[in-house]
């Protein structure tokens, strides 16, 4: 598989060493050179050289292509979480920039091996994405290009409706089918043979017991799942009317969307990562004099952080060198937080020598909520000059908001929830006895975007094949949309005139 | 490569939105604005997968920088340059179809015959195409490349290749030269004369349909002839040659004398285009409103004597106007009803453009 040039497969064996004796711990890694043509194919995969047919691949390769033929971008690395790693690397790239993007690929792969998150990772996924194309063609050939290509649309409209954290929670229960009654209304009297029995053998007061048990039977039956549910995707698997192969693509896209997570829920950390190595490892041990300007002209391109976007790769390694500074010089714990003075802090070192340990340590167990949550600190954002900025709806334009320390702690974490999605649940899959789809989102202080939660909501009944209900908030006000696989409505909660509107 | 078929797929899905939309683009006229060589972009919104997502107004995020608060930040984007991870681009897709496909979406769509060039009028070009290799020939034509491949392959099998030592000196027998075959092609020759009438009575909105059907026009025609020319005349009472950007900007005023037109159309196909080699397409725009009935008269005769016989289409679109009267269609009706060389159109608004442009191609002349 491999084949690199003899030049590249000894700086591979050089850098692998190095990194080794720094102390990663890689899965062995496999390089493979490939042309630009290649490298866009892959990265429209996700990194995978096999995926499923769907044209939205195809559209980001055509995305890919033209900002490299225009020379708007370039993919210098990618690399694949599975065991071995397999990492790419572009022909005709600098020689600096490869020996650049191996010792990149090592910090990617030693955060791979060693994450707690990627604990649950399927590390053969290489083999099981090429088994759910294989899966999905045949559904192709039997039913028809057209046919399995918009139920694909539809599941894939609906891939991020998972549970991030599911993986990692062991459950007991396991919901059952709600059971439809068979009983009929009249069965809880006592027989009677003789009609002016009647009123003895079941009297009126025990005919109204008999009638508030059932009905509050039936309230609990009525209210399924128990506990609301975030795994949309698997509560449809499961109970949502599909027929076999449906219900197979929907967890081939369900076990796709899983795989990823993880990679999202670590971004930050894992670009830091092995940004930080590769900063670390090249300056160090593997460049040669000639190439240190080429090097930090790369690698200053890639930390750059505009005013107006985030950048994972600088906030990251920014994280990682002031975590390793501060437990190198002991500024952590109750006495440091306590200490007032500015100058005591500026020289504060207790020359402990713990930073490399604990670098470690959080690549180990922290995810990016966590990272930021606990490594973020005020004096952090005052010296790499953080800001919140937010969208002006009196000048039209996005402005600087705020360089509270807090505001801007919340709004990282609040984009590192979830990844930045709205969270949604399913509350009733019997809402209002019809058995319709109540679906549920916890808002929080941002509203989904209206014209695609109407198509979206479309999809789920599409799946769901009976009219389905989404509660959010809209404009200040909650709301409650209804599709019924005809029209929109949008009724609004709370005020007594509940007859709604309707909307296209 | 695999991707190849999911990009061609989403190739069709593009082209089957726009074919959709397809009389938005010719009545909207954007795409011409958005034209560059051979490519027009062509934004399309909505072909994304909807999620549940978050409207991106109240979004906003955290940046670096300096700057105090109330300071813009420009707009959205991403810092770095970073790799292409996997989330989602935000980018609303405008999409790139070349002419040609745009010209396949509008034969589809008006279900147009091919052109078939008028006969006899095809020159014979040759080319020289190289096409393979050969043991001899001139020595600027040696192939290095598979001369050199053949060298090494005889090192290897001879045992005598020395990795350490890779140097590989070919003999006579390695050299490839590159073989060239004649090619005999036919050339087909075309041009396209579009005559305006800018007199007062023609407003914008009716130079706009001129503008946006005569692009149309030109796209299909050029999907079937090469290097297709086209040359454009403005006329009130006179006529002149201008640029296609004088063509469609400029407003005169005055009276109309179709005729003077047709006479520089017809010297100017007499000097540059012989009949015999090239594939003549007059067209003609007008509100219909004529000086004079003798003028019509002299354009009739025109028409009869010299355009018919020698072009392979002469083609009429009256857009309707307000102050026109419309009459010098209703005169070429009664001269030339049932002859097929003369193609009439009656464009009543943007609305009617597709409907004319299959009246004008729809015959596959």
């Amino acid at each position: 598989m491999a084949n690199l040039t003899p030049e590249l497969e000894r700086e591979r064996l050089k850098i692998c060493k190095i990194a080794k004796d720094a102390g990663l711990d890689c899965f062995e890694t496999v390089f493979e050179l490939i042309t630009y043509d290649q490298i866009n194919q892959f990265a429209a995969y996700g990194g995978f050289p096999i995926r499923y047919p769907h044209w939205k691949f195809g559209m980001e390769y055509e995305h890919l292509s033209k900002s490299y033929e225009y020379g708007l971008s370039k993919i210098y690395e990618m690399v694949i979480n599975t065991d071995p790693c397999y990492a790419y690397l572009m022909e005709g790239n600098m020689h600096m920039d490869q020996k650049l993007v191996m010792a990149h690929v090592y910090g990617h792969c030693d955060f791979f091996k060693n994450n707690v998150w990627f604990g649950k990772t399927n590390r053969k996924m290489m083999d099981q994405m090429a088994n759910h194309a294989t899966r999905i063609r045949r559904y192709v050939d039997r039913y028809g290009y057209e046919v399995v290509e918009s139920f694909v649309d539809t599941c894939l409209s609906l891939e991020n409706l998972i549970d991030r954290y599911s993986p990692y929670v062991e459950r007991s229960i396991v919901p059952t089918k709600p059971v439809e009654s068979d009983r009929q209304p009249g069965d809880f009297l006592l027989r009677v043979d003789r009609a002016y029995m009647r009123d003895y053998i079941n009297p009126p007061a025990f005919v109204e017991e008999q009638k508030r048990v059932m009905s509050e039977k039936a309230n609990k039956r009525a209210k399924f799942p128990p506990e609301p549910e975030r795994d949309i995707l698997k509560f449809l698997q499961q109970f949502a009317p599909l027929e076999d192969w449906q219900q197979d693509v929907l967890s081939i896209v369900r076990d796709e969307a899983y795989y990823f997570a993880p990679q999202g829920m670590t971004k930050t950390m894992n670009e830091g990562w092995a940004s930080y190595w590769h900063s670390k490892l090249m300056t160090e041990k593997i460049l040669s004099d000639s190439e240190i300007i080429d090097f930090a002209d790369h690698h200053s391109g890639t930390m750059a952080m505009s005013p107006n976007g985030y950048n994972p790769y600088k906030v990251g390694i920014e994280l990682f060198r002031d975590i390793e500074e501060r437990w190198n010089k002991g500024q952590f714990g109750r006495e440091w937080e306590d200490c007032d003075d500015i100058r005591e802090r500026k020289n504060w070192d207790k020359k402990l020598g713990l930073g490399r340990e604990k670098i470690f340590e959080i690549r180990k167990i922290y995810n990016d909520v966590t990272f930021i949550d606990e490594f973020l600190t005020e004096d952090f954002c005052v010296r790499n000059r953080l800001f919140v900025y937010k969208f002006n709806k009196r000048t039209g334009r996005y402005e600087v908001d705020t360089r509270d320390f807090k505001a801007i702690k919340a709004k990282l974490l609040f984009f590192m929830t979830n990844f930045g999605q709205p969270i949604i649940r399913v509350d009733n899959a019997n809402f209002e006895n019809r058995g319709e789809l109540l679906l549920t989102h916890l808002h929080e202080g941002i509203d989904m975007q209206p014209d695609f939660m109407n198509a979206t909501l479309k999809n789920v009944q599409k799946v769901w094949n009976r009219p389905v209900c989404l509660v959010t908030v809209m404009d200040g006000e909650p709301h409650l949309y209804r599709f019924d696989g005809k029209e929109m409505q949008q009724v609004k909660l709370g005020s007594e005139d509940a007859s709604g509107a309707t909307a296209g | 490569m695999p991707i190849k078929e999911d990009h061609n797929r989403f190739r069709d899905i593009i082209k089957g939105k726009v074919k959709e939309e397809f009389k938005k683009y010719v009545t909207q006229g954007e795409m011409i604005g958005k034209r560059e060589n051979d490519f027009v972009k062509i934004p399309l919104p909505s072909i994304d997968i909807p999620n549940f997502r978050y409207g991106p107004k109240q979004q906003g995020g955290v940046g670096q920088g300096q700057g105090q608060p109330g300071d813009g930040v420009g707009e959205e984007g991403e810092g770095g340059q970073g790799q292409a991870g996997n989330n989602d681009g935000e980018h609303l897709l405008e999409v790139e179809l070349s002419m040609d496909e745009l010209a396949e979406i509008l034969g589809e769509k008006l279900e147009l015959p091919r052109i078939v060039p008028k006969g006899n009028k095809n020159i014979d070009t040759m080319k020289t195409k190289y096409s393979g290799l050969a043991p001899v020939g001139p020595e600027g034509l040696r192939h290095f490349k598979s001369s050199y491949k053949r060298a090494l392959k005889r090192y290897i099998s001879s045992g005598t290749y020395d990795s350490s030592d890779p140097v590989i000196i070919p003999i006579r027998r390695d050299f490839q030269y590159r073989t060239f075959k004649r090619i005999v092609q036919p050339q087909t020759k075309a041009v396209v004369i579009y005559m305006m009438d800018v007199s007062g009575s023609m407003g914008d909105e009716q130079k706009e349909i001129v503008r946006l059907e005569s692009f149309w026009i030109n796209t299909w025609l050029k999907k079937h002839y090469k290097g297709l020319e086209t040359r454009f005349i403005i006329h009130d009472a006179a006529a002149k040659e201008v640029d296609e950007d004088t063509f469609f900007r400029t407003s005169e005023s005055g009276g109309t004398l179709i005729s003077s037109a047709y006479r520089l159309c017809q010297e100017i196909i007499q000097k540059d285009y012989p009949i015999n080699e090239w594939n003549v397409y007059p067209f003609h725009f007008s509100d219909g409103d004529n000086w004079s009935g003798e003028d019509t008269r002299l354009c009739v005769k025109l028409l009869r004597e010299f355009f018919l016989p020698n072009v392979n289409v002469f083609c009429y679109g009256q857009v309707e106007s307000k102050y026109g009267s419309g009459q010098f269609l209703k005169d070429l009706q009664k001269d030339f009803s049932g002859d097929d060389r003369i193609t009439l159109s009656q464009i009543e608004g943007k609305d009617k453009i597709l409907d004319s442009i299959k009246d004008f191609l729809g015959k596959g002349k």
